[in-house]
């Protein structure tokens, strides 16, 4: 079942860096679906559309459409904070906010009305069992999150957009300050994850890539070359600078 | 051309070495002649007098609580115009303005910040003065109120360019995780950009407090100078004379080394002292931030 349609998603900014052409891509649901290809591609631009975060950036024009559950994400008039509850996001760079680790988990619930305790706890532990996070530290939950490691603060940013109970996770390369094993447990918590939601990985490597998906689309600069099943692509590409990029004779 | 490579290394380091001696001295003297001026002051009049309510030194009366009081007033004024209006500013332009309009407001309000402070007094006398006298039905325009304006004008550009700086300074990828759980864009800036900057804007907002208790120039052309003990913020629209105003004032008209030469140097002390803690206060709450920051970064 899709989860999200990409219509002739075209996209440019106004200093003509990184762009979208005609991107056109269906998104399962309860699978990990994931954007690879070399820097400037567009991955992340895409990414930063699924939940409207482009809004503030310097987008010169935006055309096509996002359909996520029938309805045109890229409208203007639609709810965007809403949206941003329903698609959450993990970034490159853990960026725990300036609270205690309760606090960054209870922040969007609080922003969202929510004021019940009750709610709070049973958010905490559900989002932080799913990030794999609760064993380290469901016993200091208010010490700053800032003391916690690195690899902690990714999950608990995961872990943090989880607590709102969103459909869809975007991650833009969640795990490329990371260690292995805290990669490792990230990607363990993904592989859970897409039992419940839709993920879409935007991975740090070929290998990552390979590693993790369901569903793969290669992006080269600003297009869409090829996207097929994960088992394929890495193994039988049907384009030959995916099978290049693949193989590694580029990127 | 070894050796002369060294030679040159060797001068350069002594005078960088030097220039940084020197500031080090200069303060050092200019803190031990105000003590040597000013502390005979002890000697000469007593503890009880020296806080009285009565500023008249003709006949040796020499009360300088109504002068810290004055300073005081106008400073708080001042710091209620300059402290919401800066930060205010500061955000607009760090956070909501569009990149051309902040590059083109950024540096008209620091060269707001080089105005020098006669030009204000003297639009101060002309227009603000006579406008306050009538629009407030007060006896004089020339009170508390004008020199807290002027100086809260004066204040602004300094808060404004350094929360602005600090607010900048916050990386760009908060705004994106705030944003991506959800909060609008005024809650990011009130409950994210805000506190993770909150050193750098308490830095602004002390220097802007320093710069308006040691302004003299402008207070001493609007404040009317009547040395009257302000007792609340009603005093505000009445005159005050500041401690700055005081010695500028009188310091041309005073016999060298007499007792009033010597109580106005212990002036110059007590605002030495006052900007000194404010200074103190700020560099300590954002030390210990910092402190804080790299114990749990390390």
């Amino acid at each position: 079942m899709n989860k999200i349609v990409i219509e002739n998603l075209t996209l440019q900014y106004s200093d003509g860096t990184e762009s979208l052409h005609d991107i056109s891509l269906d998104i399962v649901a309860n699978a990990t679906t994931v954007l690879f290809g070399p820097a400037g591609g567009g991955k992340s631009s895409l990414l930063r559309c699924l939940n409207r975060l482009n809004d503030l950036a310097d987008v010169e024009s935006v055309s096509g459409r996002i359909i996520l559950d029938g309805e045109n994400i890229l409208d203007p008039n639609i709810d965007v904070i809403a949206l941003r509850r329903k698609v959450g996001m993990v970034f490159a760079r853990p960026v725990v906010l300036p609270f205690s680790i309760r606090g960054n988990l209870t922040y969007g619930l609080e922003l969202a009305g929510e004021k019940r305790k009750s709610r709070h706890d049973e958010a905490i532990e559900r989002s932080l069992k799913l990030a794999a996070l609760w064993d380290e530290v469901h016993d200091r939950l208010d010490e700053p999150a800032i003391a916690l490691s690195g690899g902690q603060q990714q999950r608990l940013c995961l872990a943090r957009s989880l607590a709102q109970e969103p459909e869809v996770i975007l991650l833009d390369e969640p795990t490329s300050g990371l260690d292995p094993i805290s990669t490792a447990k990230v990607e363990n918590a993904l592989e859970e994850l897409k039992k419940l939601y839709t993920v879409i990985l935007v991975p740090h490597s070929v290998q990552q890539a390979a590693r993790t998906s369901d569903f793969a689309a290669f992006f080269l600069q600003g297009k869409l070359i090829e996207y097929a099943p994960g088992t394929e692509i890495f193994t039988n590409p049907q384009n030959q600078r995916t099978e290049d990029y693949v193989t590694g004779r580029f990127g | 051309m070894e050796k002369d490579l060294n030679w040159r290394e060797y001068i350069i380091t002594r005078l960088i070495k030097f220039s940084g001696y020197s500031a080090v001295i200069f303060v050092s003297l200019i803190f031990f002649f105000l003590l040597k001026e000013g502390l005979p002051t002890l000697a000469e009049v007593p503890l009880g007098d020296l806080f009285d309510l009565r500023w008249y030194p003709i006949e040796s009366y020499y009360g300088i609580l109504p002068l810290i009081t004055g300073s005081l007033l106008v400073t708080i004024g001042a710091g209620l115009i300059a402290v919401p209006f800066g930060i205010g500013t500061a955000i607009y332009l760090a956070e909501i303005a569009p990149r051309w309009v902040r590059n083109l407001l950024k540096p008209l309000v620091e060269l707001l910040g080089g105005l020098p402070s006669v030009v204000l007094g003297f639009l101060g006398i002309l227009i603000l003065s006579p406008t306050l006298r009538v629009t407030l039905n007060l006896p004089t325009g020339l009170t508390a109120l004008s020199g807290s304006l002027l100086l809260g004008g004066i204040a602004i550009p300094t808060v404004v360019s350094i929360a602005e700086d600090a607010l900048d300074a916050v990386p760009k990828s908060y705004r994106d995780a705030a944003l991506a759980i959800g909060a609008t864009r005024w809650q990011t800036i009130w409950r994210v950009t805000l506190p993770a900057a909150r050193s750098g804007v308490l830095t602004a907002v002390m220097l802007g407090v320093g710069r308006s208790i040691g302004e003299t120039m402008t207070v001493m052309m609007v404040t009317g100078n009547a040395p009257v003990l302000a007792t609340g913020l009603a005093d505000l629209f009445s005159p005050v004379r500041t401690m700055t105003a005081t010695i500028a004032a009188e310091m041309g008209e005073v016999a060298n080394a007499s007792t009033h030469y010597h109580v106005l140097f212990f002036i110059g002390m007590v605002l030495f002292l006052i900007s000194m803690t404010v200074n103190v206060a700020a560099s300590a709450v954002v030390f210990r931030q910092k402190k804080r920051a790299e114990r749990v970064l390390s």
